[in-house]
């Protein structure tokens, strides 16, 4: 623990990078079964209206982001932090507020395979373009984010083959091949092994100390304090803690009940 | 001091907004390489599929051409057009193009949502990509369809020439199509279940395996809106290019460089005002 102190809370400087303004996220989500019709909605073609429910995930949330942090974002499940992370990368439409950024954050997010018919190798030229880099800086590149992922005897194959551990590292490795102003990992590394796990810490570490700001979305409280300067706390869309990661960890873990940091 | 005055006097900028039109375009051309390369590694990847891979593309609609001639010009006998197979490959060729681009560009936005939800690029990149997909299995159909020509001896004349403005012009008009059905299926999907049959109506009320003229002549109105319907304009463009007996007007011209502009520029724009909708969880 020693050597992580060392670590300050303080912002390396006054500069934000990220303003979000009381974001309101609001779902709206066909329900069914029988909580969703209990209403008296009789069953029809035409009153599907009926069972429109509304789901509040983010709940008028506000803070700033300074240039060189990096912020771990915890919670419990469903409590609105992906929604939130893809509210700050402009990838998912919010009913108020607004987020702000000095440059287009990059998100890397679970589940989602690129293209999942296509080769790594096909996925890592076209992730690369879609961003806006060149072709020649993509190809050049390709053996060295094949590497960092570990598949280099999986890159030919098609991204459907891949277990979700492999298409995370692959994305995790397309992403981070380039740095990013400001990067949000949502939960991606969760899927990873512990030495894909370390090396993808270290390149995190790397990004924020050359002035990128990270934002890491994560139920293990290890990487987080490894990794983070500050902490988050989000429960239900609403803010329930946000300053030094092991007072808001500890905090958190009263609240869940744990009494060990992993 | 708001939160928001305080980001725009820091110069942040609002995430997600939609960028002006202009701008818009520019970035997207800026990501033209992304649209070329994903059509490419597309279309490779769907004729790996199959054994005869690539020969599909220009077998398929020789196949629909042929089984399309058996049966009509059976059934129509003495009233067939003059010329029926060059007829009838040149209508098909066009329209399977057409009716390609307008049913890819249906898929391009939902059939991608691992893409647009991981990542940030114009959203016009993908009905665009998936126009271009169908460009490159047109082109094979196109020297096949020189082929017939030669083959069912049509005079190989410099009107065969015009069958480049007509292709791009074709292009253009498709590729709006494509933004418009990419939008239309984001918003209410159950649109791509009447696609096939959007797509069947226009197919027969566009002359294809019939020749306008003769069908309609008792019905002056219904032809002289048929004049209007982009598709019977730009397959009639093509016979008159290269087959016997068929004759394109100027009007003709003039409507399809009308109908290329307009549903171009119309399916930009009707596009981009969703920008900030695509991706969305509903």
């Amino acid at each position: 623990m020693a050597a992580k102190t060392k670590k300050s809370t303080r912002p390396v400087s006054d500069k934000p990078v990220v303003v979000v303004d009381d974001v309101h996220i609001i779902y709206k989500v066909f329900a069914s079964g029988r909580r969703a019709t209990k209403a008296g909605a009789g069953g029809g073609l035409f009153s599907r209206k009926m069972r429109l429910r509304e789901v509040h995930a983010v709940k008028g949330l506000s803070f700033t982001v300074f240039e060189g942090e990096s912020v771990g974002i915890i919670g419990s499940n469903g409590s609105g932090k992906s929604s939130l992370m893809r509210a700050i990368a402009g990838l998912t439409p919010i009913q108020g507020g607004a987020v702000y950024a000095s440059a287009k954050p990059a998100l890397l997010g679970v589940g989602a395979v690129l293209l999942p018919n296509l080769s790594g190798e096909k996925n890592i030229l076209l992730g690369g373009l879609a961003m806006g880099f060149g072709r020649k800086d993509m190809l050049d590149n390709t053996d060295a984010i094949t590497k960092f992922a570990g598949l280099e005897e999986f890159i030919d194959l098609p991204m459907r083959t891949y277990s979700s551990g492999m298409s995370a590292r692959l994305r995790f490795a397309i992403a981070a091949s380039r740095d990013h102003d400001i990067l949000i990992i949502d939960e991606a590394l969760a899927v990873g092994d512990q030495e894909f796990r370390n090396r993808s810490e270290a390149r995190m570490r790397e990004m924020r100390d050359s002035a990128g700001t990270v934002f890491l979305v994560s139920h293990s409280m290890k990487s987080i304090l490894d990794t983070c300067t500050r902490v988050i706390w989000i429960e239900k869309g609403e803010l329930i803690m946000d300053g030094e990661p092991l007072e808001v960890i500890n905090a958190y873990n009263v609240h869940t009940g744990s009494d060990t940091i992993d | 001091m708001s939160l928001a005055d305080y980001a725009r006097e820091h110069g942040l900028k609002r995430v997600g907004a939609r960028p002006a039109l202009l701008e818009y375009l520019a970035e997207a051309w800026k990501r033209r390489d992304f649209a070329m390369t994903m059509a490419r590694f597309n279309s490779e990847a769907a004729n790996a599929k199959n054994r005869l891979g690539r020969w599909w593309t220009v077998l398929l609609p020789t196949v629909q051409a042929l089984v399309y001639g058996l049966i009509f010009g059976v059934l129509m006998g003495s009233s067939r057009p003059d010329n029926y197979i060059p007829f009838l490959f040149t209508g098909v060729f066009l329209f399977s193009f057409m009716s390609g681009a307008f049913g890819a560009g249906a898929g391009s936005v939902t059939g991608n949502l691992g893409l647009v939800r991981s990542l940030s690029f114009p959203r016009m990149l993908l009905p665009v990509q998936a126009t271009i997909q169908q460009v490159f299995n047109l082109l094979p159909q196109m020297v096949l369809l020189l082929l017939t020509w030669v083959v069912f001896a049509q005079p190989i004349t410099f009107k065969w020439l015009l069958l480049i403005p007509i292709t791009f012009l074709m292009i253009m008009f498709s590729t709006g199509l494509a933004l418009v059905s990419a939008r239309l299926t984001v918003h209410i999907q159950d649109l791509a279940k009447l696609i096939p049959f959007v797509i069947r109506i226009v197919f027969y009320t566009s002359g294809i395996f019939f020749n306008m003229e003769h069908v309609l002549k008792n019905y002056p109105i219904a032809l002289e809106i048929e004049k209007y319907n982009p598709v019977y304009v730009f397959v009639s463009l093509a016979r008159g290019a290269g087959v016997e007996g068929y004759e394109a007007t100027a009007f003709m011209w003039w409507a399809a460089i009308g109908w290329a502009v307009v549903t171009l520029a119309l399916g930009i724009v009707f596009f981009w005002k969703a920008e900030e909708r695509y991706g969305r969880e509903d």
